[in-house]
């Protein structure tokens, strides 16, 4: 199975292909419904975000909390449809893609190929698995909003499928 | 006149103190956060070996590998811990006492998914603020005949929540308008709840009362057909058609869009046929304990 490190570079992406399983490692942000909100308050005010989105990659999750010996409780993907209208703004500001399960919105694939962007799907339902192979969690934004918080994830040969590739191809 | 139990009538009933429904609830919550049910682990098992697709082959062995890891590190099988829905089936002769049962019911709840690091999903619905306990869980109690306790547990994810339908059709519509509904709605839900997905559907009742039979038909095994033979057939023919659809294990295709359809019915009214859908992912997490 093909490895990536993260962050991708833009020759990566062009590598990858939709059906392609691949294994990433390095960093990726978790977001989901309520940091979409408060990411989209920050950027609509004109405010700095406290994180850094080009060439990020942002997992559609949100953790359980982790067991004392544990660096991360479950955490697989949640259903990406409910982002897909912020999906194409956070690409416009320099996102490399996504990853979550589902199919999302022509829009979105759109945006994927205008900027070049990836989308990988992670099993849904897999939590325990992802939990194991997050090295390193903390939360970077938004505490209050418990699990749905912003967390940097460090991850190890965490796998995926790539979904939507950035000339158009498409697992689903 | 307003009748009071005296001691007589108290003594024919058996008592049960809430914190014994507390405790199986607890427990119960633990082992469904964790674990997913037999039947569903080995419906999973067969979609494997049944499987031609290359990805969705490796998304069921990814699923199958999921649950012995989160088995043997007690940890929770999906981090969507959901929504805990409570079907209690109470005895007529069982008399209640201690803290009040939705207290008791909450409380098993609360304990549970703290000890278990389970995720808190529960929240407001227009703050958006999280309870942070995963409380209230969703109560559900029928009044039954004898004096035993039924209680079935259920954390509900909201991926596959969020894709169920409910139909109000027209009496003529009839048994090919149920079947597509149902179809429609798998259709309609594509990859998006985690399929194989398990299909609850409610035929009759009121708007309310279907939506629950789809819930119920949810806590039915997996595989399990109904006891009406003409239900169990339909059942049959569904999951048939469903399969057809060629969705597949997390929308990568493939021979298994869902595992099962368990469909439950009640009388309705002369001017209505309701039809309630509700989807399950392919983790299925259900207790059932008696007291």
């Amino acid at each position: 199975m093909k490895k990536l490190l993260l962050p991708l570079t833009k020759e990566d992406i062009k590598n990858l292909s939709a059906g392609e399983s691949v294994l990433l490692s390095g960093e990726i942000l978790t977001a989901r419904d309520e940091a979409h909100s408060e990411i989209f308050k920050l950027l609509d005010g004109a405010r700095p975000l406290p994180f850094k989105l080009e060439n990020a990659v942002i997992y559609y999750a949100g953790p359980c909390p982790a067991a004392p010996h544990k660096a991360s409780g479950s955490c697989g993907p949640t259903t990406s449809a409910r982002m897909e209208s912020f999906a194409p703004r956070l690409l416009e500001y320099g996102l490399n893609g996504f990853i979550g399960k589902g199919e999302m919105n022509e829009a979105t694939r759109e945006a994927l190929k205008k900027f070049t962007g990836v989308y990988f799907a992670a099993i849904g339902g897999a939590g325990a698995l992802y939990g194991n192979a997050i090295k390193k969690s903390e939360c970077i934004a938004f505490p209050e909003l418990l699990s749905e918080a912003v967390y940097r994830l460090e991850v190890k040969d965490f796998p995926v499928i790539v979904a939507y590739d950035c000339r158009g191809g498409s697992i689903y | 006149m307003c009748r009071r139990a005296t001691d007589f009538t108290v003594n024919t009933m058996r008592i049960v103190n809430t914190k014994e429904i507390e405790e199986k609830i607890y427990h119960a919550a633990l082992k469904a956060g964790i674990n997913l049910t037999a039947d569903c682990e080995n419906a999973i098992c067969r979609a494997y070996e049944n499987e031609e697709n290359q990805a969705a082959k490796f998304a069921l062995e990814t699923i199958l590998k999921n649950a012995e890891t989160a088995k043997a590190e007690s940890m929770p099988v999906c981090q969507d811990t959901g929504m805990a829905v409570v079907i209690l089936q109470i005895g007529q002769e069982v008399f209640l006492e201690g803290k009040l049962l939705t207290d008791a019911v909450n409380d098993g709840v609360r304990r549970a998914y703290a000890d278990g690091y389970f995720r808190k999903s529960v929240c407001d619905p227009l703050t958006r603020e999280n309870t942070g306990d995963n409380t209230p869980a969703v109560i559900h109690t029928e009044i039954v005949a004898g004096d035993k306790i039924n209680l079935t547990y259920m954390p509900k994810g909201f991926g596959s929540e969020n894709m169920s339908r409910l139909y109000m059709l027209k009496p003529a519509q009839g048994y090919a308008g149920i079947t597509d509904a149902v179809v429609e709605t798998v259709r309609l839900a594509g990859s998006r709840p985690c399929p194989p997905v398990y299909v609850g559907v409610g035929i009759g009742g009121t708007f309310d009362q279907c939506a629950f039979l789809a819930k119920k038909a949810l806590t039915r095994d997996v595989g399990a057909h109904s006891d009406d033979a003409e239900l169990a057939e339909t059942e049959k023919t569904l999951l048939k058609r469903i399969n057809g659809l060629n969705i597949g294990c997390q929308g990568f295709h493939g021979n298994t869009t869902a595992v099962g359809v368990a469909i439950e019915k009640a009388p309705t009214h002369i001017a209505g046929l309701p039809v309630a859908v509700n989807i399950q992912c392919h983790c299925v997490r259900c207790v059932k304990e008696e007291i």
